[in-house]
């Protein structure tokens, strides 16, 4: 098939950045989105150009490296898919594809379409996490775990890390990511020792990067994982309880 | 001449460990402050030593090319984890564990390392059961199990479809937990580029940012490389599309010895290539043999499609030629008989590439529920790339190149032949022998990570207290950091015409013809002519386009292509040395007459080490012997 894609070029952080035009001809309906952008880009370099700058590396929807907002969605419009696992047979012939990086004041450009997504990890490192050292942790069945809240605690878990929610929210706000995580560890036994003082933490430090939430959904339709956006809504009452003080000291909601 | 010393501790396998842990010198708490480690990688063997060494009190700088620690390859493991706990009540034990491991591995791994990974692999679940892992349970609210290739037990713990993401997920957060504490440096999107050496030691690291370019020193007591495998040799492979063999290449070059380079993994289970656009292939996790049945058409000239193909002309050839294992028989002997039919023109697929895996029994008699709650993941997975619903009709699957047994050598403390440096993870050899067995690869990972190295390491630091590191205006930094500029100088000035990939791909298809599923003396030595060729092709005419000082992936892939020629030639040579067929590596003069992999245990029962003697001079041949005390040495029978 042939294509006309737009993609945005930008040379550096800070740097101004233009759309600019490039036609992919003769691309296999069989190849994912970024073979389509390989196959360009090899093209670009015989030619003596730089090649268009993307993120990726597994390109089995499980690293969360990937992510460009393609036609205006992020990770395109298949639902539930990650732009590796995207496949060209969804598109036309003859199409025009637009193509940009996520776009956050708290997520700027490195190039092109590569964006800095460290903030993410800055949350994780504010609490998305369980306290425990390496050694003399208890046999792994001392603590039974229903089947049903490790299966929810699991779906939260399934987060990438690929901030498709955060491009994809008119207010860049960063509540899928940081309640997917903190759904994970808050459903589970382990995870209640810390399960206020972690919510305040991790929510504190989302707000210094990233916009509030009003509700948009969004971010749940945008994730490639489907994560859900009821996880907010735990996350919110949980923020709540951990504000009071007393509560916090004992332990409980 | 570099001696091999494995350390091998005395005394009963059982005590090794435990005896070791209490001979080897320790670094008390409060000292451990006092030492700099430099740790290379974030998978689940970087990020869960970095996690551990800093929790211990070491100062830890831990570097990855990734933008963010979590995104590290082993993300991908999709199956599960073993170990030894004996929960399904099945006849499992360390033992086994250990024993199962020495066999899959077709007898060409160091026992005491073995026993060691099964010894420790409780431990394992425990912690990442701590952390928060969700991984899979019953009803009862206990953690259930499933069966892999190569074992008779159910030893397999999963989180769905997706294990290494959990897995590495908690030594990721571990990790968060130690750079939010301070203990721990995080330098992300930051490519290692050479190891320093100083008096014989390794002192540290010379590191480019892959967003400005900058080149920089680092220096430490100690450096570890936990950065993965190198199956992207083969151009295609399961392997993430940066994975690569820079780090441990390096590191060979500055005197650590590579061992057995040859056994590297085909795993039997993947999606077979669609067209010539492909950049990577995608692995149907092997968890899937345990409910998938596999066969061919017994007609070469079947047309019919599979779902209207009868019963009694279906050929399920792993059930009829192992019936003991069937399904699951390990991934080398799976690989091979899949080669076998396809090579009888039984292929299925448009381009007759693949075999089928079908669920229709499983379906039948679980339901699609039960089917889908299993392994609805990787279902979807295969939709999305192949358009056809693995519900309906069978999963199409061929052989790729996965995983790389071989790397590093280490001794029983995982240090290198070079002082001061660790290798850890898929990056040493140790452990897997010639194959490996499904599941053991994130335990090995993790093993060595949490729980051998964090230990063995203060065995060498502790001879250093109050010893400064080296520091990075020294000579010794400045001429590295030199080697490494003149290098990527190098590579943007050739300005050739053929893109990296071209060369890439072409050098990919010499690898997995002639040093793939089988391996002859011919094919070795015309691939032992046609690389360095390919090569020098590549210093004269590589076309890297953009600069050095903004993000620039071409140069990037640039320099890991140019190692992997070097590291593709040391193979060859490795599967042309070994004269007998093991495990992964099977080389055609060496088989049964029923077409199995036929070892000499006379001769070749040894690891391989190999010492970098210059680029055009062939490198010197290291023997480790491997002796056998507790796994008597047989013929590996799946049948
Ligand atoms: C698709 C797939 C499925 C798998 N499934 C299973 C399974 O079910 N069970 C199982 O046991 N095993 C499985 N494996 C194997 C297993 O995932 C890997 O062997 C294991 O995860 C490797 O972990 P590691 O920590 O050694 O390396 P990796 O996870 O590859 O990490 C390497 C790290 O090193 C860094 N790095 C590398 N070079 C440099 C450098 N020069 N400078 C800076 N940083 C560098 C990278 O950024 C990365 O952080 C699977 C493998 C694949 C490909
Ligand atoms: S490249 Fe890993 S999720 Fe897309």
């Amino acid at each position: 098939m042939d294509l006309t894609l737009k993609v945005w070029r930008q040379d550096g952080p800070g740097e101004p950045g233009e759309f600019k035009e490039y036609e992919a001809k003769g691309i296999s309906a069989d190849s994912s989105f970024l073979e389509m952008l390989d196959f360009v880009n090899e093209r670009l370099v015989e030619a003596g150009e730089e090649p268009i700058e993307f993120d990726h590396d597994c390109r089995e929807g499980i690293c969360g490296t990937c992510g460009v907002m393609i036609n205006g969605h992020p990770h395109g419009d298949q639902k539930g898919t990650a732009t590796c696992q995207l496949h060209m047979r969804k598109f036309n012939d003859g199409d025009r594809i637009v193509i940009e990086p996520w776009r956050a004041t708290g997520m700027p450009v490195i190039r092109d379409l590569i964006v800095d997504r460290s903030p993410l990890d800055r949350i994780i490192e504010a609490g998305g996490y369980v306290s425990v050292n390496t050694g003399g942790t208890p046999d792994a069945n001392l603590i039974p775990i229903p089947q049903m809240a490790a299966e929810s605690s699991m779906d939260a878990a399934s987060c990438i890390g690929c901030a498709a929610c955060i491009a994809a929210c008119p207010n860049s706000a960063g509540q899928l990511f940081t309640s997917a995580k903190l759904a994970h560890l808050n459903l589970l036994p382990q995870g209640q020792p810390e399960r206020y003082e972690r919510t305040v933490a991790m929510v504190d430090k989302m707000e210094e990067f990233f916009g509030s939430c009003t509700n948009h959904a969004e971010c749940e339709e945008a994730c490639p994982k489907s994560i859900s956006i009821d996880n907010i809504a735990f996350m919110n009452r949980d923020y709540i309880a951990g504000k009071f003080k007393d509560r916090r000291k004992a332990g409980q909601s | 001449m570099t001696t091999l010393d494995a350390k091998v501790p005395e005394g009963p396998i059982q005590d090794k460990w435990t005896n070791h842990r209490f001979d080897i010198k320790l670094v008390n708490p409060a000292n451990k402050r006092k030492y700099d480690v430099i740790i290379i990688g974030t998978g689940l063997a970087g990020a869960s030593a970095a996690a551990t060494m800093g929790e211990l009190g070491y100062n830890v700088k831990v570097f990855t090319y990734h933008d963010s620690p979590r995104r590290a390859h082993s993300i991908a493991a999709q199956g599960g984890i073993n170990a030894a706990k004996n929960y399904p009540n099945d006849g499992d034990s360390i033992y086994r564990l250990f024993y199962d491991t020495v066999k899959g591995g077709d007898y060409r791994s160091r026992e005491a390392n073995v026993y060691r990974l099964a010894e420790v692999s409780n431990e394992i679940i425990d912690q990442c059961t701590a952390q928060g892992v969700p991984f899979a349970r019953e009803y009862s609210g206990l953690l259930d199990n499933r069966s892999f290739g190569g074992a008779q037990v159910s030893r397999t713990f999963y989180a769905r479809g997706q294990t290494g993401q959990q897995l590495l997920l908690g030594a990721y957060q571990a990790l968060a937990r130690q750079v939010g504490l301070g203990n721990v440096t995080l330098f992300n999107r930051s490519e290692m580029l050479e190891v320093v050496l100083h008096e014989g030691r390794a002192v540290g690291v010379v590191v480019r940012d892959l967003v400005t370019g900058e080149i920089t020193s680092h220096s430490a007591h100690a450096v570890v490389l936990a950065t993965g495998g190198y199956s992207n040799v083969f151009f295609l492979s399961t392997n993430a599309m940066a994975c690569n063999t820079t780090a441990i290449w390096r590191a060979y070059r500055k005197g650590a010895l590579f061992s057995n380079p040859c056994f590297t993994q085909i795993h039997p289970t993947c999606i077979p290539v669609h067209d010539e656009f492909q950049s990577k292939l995608t692995l149907m996790s092997e968890s899937l043999r345990n409910d998938g049945r596999i066969w061919v058409p017994v007609d070469p000239d079947e047309t019919r499609a599979a779902n209207d193909i009868p019963e009694e002309e279906r050929d399920y050839y792993l059930e009829r030629i192992y019936p003991s294992f069937g399904n699951l028989a390990p991934r080398d002997v799976a690989s091979r008989a899949a080669m076998r039919m396809i090579d009888e023109n039984k292929g299925v697929g448009p381009l007759k590439n693949g075999v089928y895996l079908d669920f229709a029994d499983a379906i039948g008699r679980l339901g699609k529920d039960v089917i889908e709650a299993r392994y609805g993941n990787l279902f979807e997975m295969y939709e999305r790339i192949t358009d056809e619903d693995p519900y309906e009709v069978p999963m199409r699957i061929y052989p790729a190149p996965h995983y790389t047994m071989g790397g590093l050598w280490v001794d029983y403390n995982l240090m290198t032949t070079v002082p001061g440096l660790y290798a850890i993870g898929e990056a040493n050899f140790s452990d897997h022998g010639a194959n490996r067995l499904g599941a053991s690869a994130l335990m090995q990972g993790l093993a060595d990570g949490y729980f051998v190295l964090p230990y063995t390491i203060a065995d060498y630091l502790a001879d250093y207290l109050n010893v400064a590191p080296v520091p990075t205006d020294h000579e010794a930094f400045q001429a590295t950091e030199e080697e490494v500029r003149s290098r990527i100088d190098k590579l943007l000035s050739i300005n050739g015409s053929r893109t990296v990939d071209s060369f890439h791909r072409e050098l990919g298809r010499i690898m997995i013809d002639e040093c793939g599923l089988a391996r002859t003396k011919s094919g070795l030595e015309k691939a032992l002519r046609d690389i360095p060729a390919l090569r020098e092709e590549f210093w004269k005419d590589v076309k890297v386009t953009g600069t050095d000082d903004s993000y620039n992936s071409e140069l990037a892939k640039a320099a890991r292509v140019a190692d992997f020629f070097e590291l593709a030639e040391l193979m060859c040579r490795d599967a042309l040395e070994r004269e007998e067929s093991c495990g992964g590596h099977f080389r055609v003069e060496h088989q049964t007459e029923e077409g199995e992999a036929k070892r000499d245990d006379i001769n070749q029962a040894h690891s391989s080490a190999w010492e970098w003697k210059g680029l055009s001079v062939p490198p010197e041949h290291h023997k480790e012997a491997l002796d056998f005390e507790y796994v008597a040495l047989a013929q590996r029978s799946y049948k």
